[in-house]
């Protein structure tokens, strides 16, 4: 049998935007709760503890775009034309909050700008992403290789409910990852704030599994058919189990498995979505097959992506290293 | 005029204006990224102090400049799906790959060392350190090869077929990345990259050497920028030669353009050193000409015959008029650079480099030639390929996303709005920073820290490298 390639590509760029979810959720989480710490110092404490690694968090994302182009060009020559409205703010959302991480350092006069700046641009970016999801998980229409869709398609009461409901969860990441990084007075703030979180993060769950099967005889099926339905049942007690780790860890003062199990809570939603619609990558238009690119391609760059990637994961891993513990408000800047 | 403007053209216009910001901050970042590497070498092997100082002094303008070259990025790559979708359907199997080696090997360096090499010296110490700045320098090289290797593809393009839902499908990767323009293309950027930055940091050497403080930190950034200068300026003026020699012979109708050779010369083409191209008249006014030079140059021969436009269908055309401007604003300024490079090695000689004003004042000018060439070589190459996207391949009108003009006017206002309000901002600030040179490092700052990771203090210049702990 030959090798699945387009198979082995889906799991690489299924894990590529998992990774992109999760690692810029959090420092978009930050962002998106800015406005409910007024102070500066604390500000500026939040904003440091994510800017060494904010750039490579949001490089998955070009790796999420470009791969998608690299390996599977049909679907991202329908997908984003679909999501065109969202996908155009959420770059302009990006724009400011990227920039904001160095802009806001070299005004006094200006900087409550650019604080909004980066805690709108959080926002916005966090709200077209889930709405992009929506979409997407609602289904992108295909005909002749191209959209052919409306172009207001994407705007529908679920997609805008997904939107609201990622900026809830990366604002979950977020706060548990300032109770992870921070000490005295924000990190109990931010205590305080992953706890409503965390109840309403899984309360977006719950409404979104119990919506999405009812967009698509395919969800109905994949959800309480056999054998899939096994995933339906077994992942809201994770699902739980994780709510129980955030809930318990805040409680008892722990630093880092709140934002652990926070991130489980993504992979478990994640891989929810994954069950869904599975093999199709434009729901219910093209399967991976259909959109992949030709073997030729897909082998060039699996040769790099099997080397790359681990080394990737390495030097990620070690600039977190090196940023590790908690950030020492004294000695945050003078 | 505007009732022309329709889908096709609002994203031609969107996407000259995206990338045209865009180029700016690699052109720069490329260049900058490699000076801090030789800065912070230096220091490690000379241990003068006023290394690490220029080196504190460049890091944070090349944040600020490296924030808004990943930002403009990443629009970039998501506009190829948004606006140029059937061009991404088709072209995707070979550029893909192409576009995906740059992220694997290029982008995840940068981001992944960037962070280290910002805020991290005083807890990887010096050796660590430095290897990330090279890390650094080295992904925005990488970055550089892959993406001129995609452009290429698409102005020479190698090494592929045409399978039955008309895709490019890849042959032979080896051809496709070496590609006949790649090798001519990649050469100039890097060194137009160099020169840019090279300008930028002379015009701020000698701005501080005119006003007369830090004389020290000034002339040292001044020197260095002005070896670079007198060193590279002819180098790239070779290489420009032998890129045009390469465009001639796998874009000839872009070369006709260039030289606004609106007819065939069977007896030796002049070069039009100047005039106006009059594309409805198809003629040159006012054109002052140098017999026989342009046959010279591109064929080596004074009576060798050159084609004109009229030897293809009027269709296959590119813009005359922008391309002939943009490509002598290009030549122009090489040449300028070429002279403060010389008259630099001309006051070397005297022992007046850090006294002689004019040369301060010259170097101040020609700050920004380095955007301005960068910018309007592009143009050339780009509008010169029109009206292909692949050239010779595939159509530009026939490469369009199937979406709406209202759409994508929308789209190309909030990026005016944006980049200008944004970048306009950026723009402000790195000319701050540039001014505060003279600053003692053991004055206070009065305003907003040099940034840090709020884990250690940032190392100020005067006792950086050292751990703080």
């Amino acid at each position: 049998m030959p090798i699945d390639l387009p198979f082995i590509w889906a799991g690489i760029i299924a894990f590529a935007v998992l990774a992109y979810v999760i690692l810029d959720g959090f420092d978009l989480g930050v962002g998106i709760l800015f406005p409910l710490f007024p102070e500066k110092h604390d500000r500026d404490q939040m904003m440091n503890s994510v800017a060494p690694v904010w750039d490579g968090n949001e490089t998955w994302l070009v790796l999420g775009g470009g791969g998608l182009l690299a390996v599977f060009p049909l679907a991202y020559a329908t997908i984003l034309p679909a999501l065109y409205a969202p996908l155009i703010l959420m770059l302009l959302g990006l724009i400011f909050r990227g920039v904001a991480f160095e802009y806001r350092w070299r005004t006094k006069r200006a900087e409550y700008l650019w604080n909004w700046a980066f805690a709108g641009g959080s926002t916005l970016a966090a709200l077209c992403q889930g709405i992009a999801l929506g979409a997407l998980v609602q289904g992108i229409p295909v005909a002749d290789r191209a959209y052919s869709g409306g172009w207001w398609d994407w705007l529908t009461p679920f997609s805008l409910a997904t939107g609201v409901a990622l900026v809830i969860g990366y604002a979950l990441l977020g706060a548990t990852w300032l109770v992870m990084k921070t000490t005295g007075h924000l990190a109990a703030r931010a205590r305080h704030f992953a706890f409503f979180l965390a109840f309403a993060t899984v309360g977006a769950m719950g409404i979104f599994s119990l919506w999405t099967p009812w967009l698509k005889p395919l969800y109905l099926e994949r959800w309480f058919g056999y054998p899939t339905m096994i995933f339906s049942v077994i992942v809201p007690l994770l699902v739980l189990a994780c709510l129980y780790l955030i809930v318990t860890g805040l409680k008892r003062g722990h630093d880092a498995r709140p934002f652990l199990a926070a991130l489980g809570l993504f992979v478990l939603g994640y891989a929810g979505i994954g069950i869904s619609f599975y093999p199709y990558i434009v729901p219910t238009s093209l399967t991976i097959w259909q959109a992949a690119a030709p073997d030729d391609s897909l082998a060039f760059l699996l040769v790099g992506a099997v080397i790359l990637v681990p080394m990737i994961l390495g030097y990620t891993a070690y600039a977190y290293w090196v940023f590790r513990g908690k950030i020492n408000p004294e000695e945050g800047y003078h | 005029m505007f009732e022309n403007f329709d889908a096709e053209i609002l994203a031609r216009i969107q996407f000259a204006f995206t990338v045209s910001f865009h180029i700016i901050f690699p052109a720069f970042s490329i260049g900058l990224a490699s000076y801090l590497a030789v800065l912070e070498g230096l220091y490690i092997w000379k241990k003068d102090k006023i290394y690490l100082e220029l080196f504190d002094f460049w890091k944070i303008i090349f944040a600020v400049a490296f924030g808004m070259g990943v930002v403009s990025g990443i629009v970039m790559s998501y506009q190829f799906g948004t606006n140029w979708s059937v061009f991404s359907d088709k072209a995707g199997p070979v550029i893909g790959p192409l576009m995906g080696y740059e992220v694997l090997t290029a982008f995840f360096l940068e981001a992944g060392f960037l962070g280290v090499m910002l805020f991290g010296r005083s807890r990887v110490g010096l050796g660590l350190h430095f290897f990330a700045t090279l890390m650094v320098a080295f992904g925005t090289l990488i970055s550089a090869t892959w993406i001129l290797s995609v452009n290429s593809w698409m102005q020479t393009p190698a090494g592929f077929a045409m399978n039955d839902v008309g895709q490019f499908v890849p042959v032979d990767w080896w051809a496709i990345v070496f590609n006949p323009s790649f090798p001519y293309r990649l050469t100039h950027m890097v060194i137009a990259a160099y020169l840019t930055t090279a300008f930028v940091v002379g015009a701020v050497g000698a701005w501080h050497l005119i006003k007369g403080t830090a004389p020290r930190r000034a002339g040292t950034m001044f020197s260095m920028a002005m070896w670079m200068a007198a060193i590279v300026a002819p180098i790239q003026i070779f290489v420009g030669d032998m890129h045009g020699l390469n465009t001639l012979e796998h874009q000839p109708t872009k070369i006709m353009a260039m030289e606004g050779h609106f007819d065939s010369h069977p007896e030796g083409a002049p070069l039009i050193l100047f005039g106006i191209p009059n594309e409805t008249e198809k003629r040159v006014d006012y054109a002052i000409e140098i017999p026989k030079l342009s046959s010279l140059i591109l064929k080596h021969d004074l009576n060798a015959p050159l084609d004109g436009l009229d030897a293809v269908p009027d269709a296959l055309e590119p813009p005359v008029t922008i391309v002939f401007w943009s490509f002598r604003v290009m030549v122009a300024l090489g040449f300028a650079m070429l002279g403060v490079g010389l008259f630099s090695l001309w006051c070397r000689w005297r022992g007046t480099l850090y006294e002689n004003q004019g040369l301060h004042r010259m170097a101040v000018v020609m700050g920004p030639s380095g955007f301005v060439a960068v910018l309007a070589g592009w143009i050339t190459t780009e509008v010169g390929r029109q009206p292909y996207t692949v050239y010779g391949h595939l159509m530009t009108a026939d490469s369009l996303s199937p979406i709406a003009a209202p759409a994508v006017a929308a789209s190309l206002i909030s990026f005016i709005i944006v980049y200008f309000v944004v970048f306009g901002a950026g723009t402000f600030y790195i000319l701050r920073l540039m001014g505060r040179l003279p600053r003692d490092p053991l004055e206070p700052l009065d305003e907003g820290p040099i940034r840090t990771s709020g884990i250690t203090p940032a190392s100020q210049p005067g006792h950086g490298g050292k751990h703080a702990h």
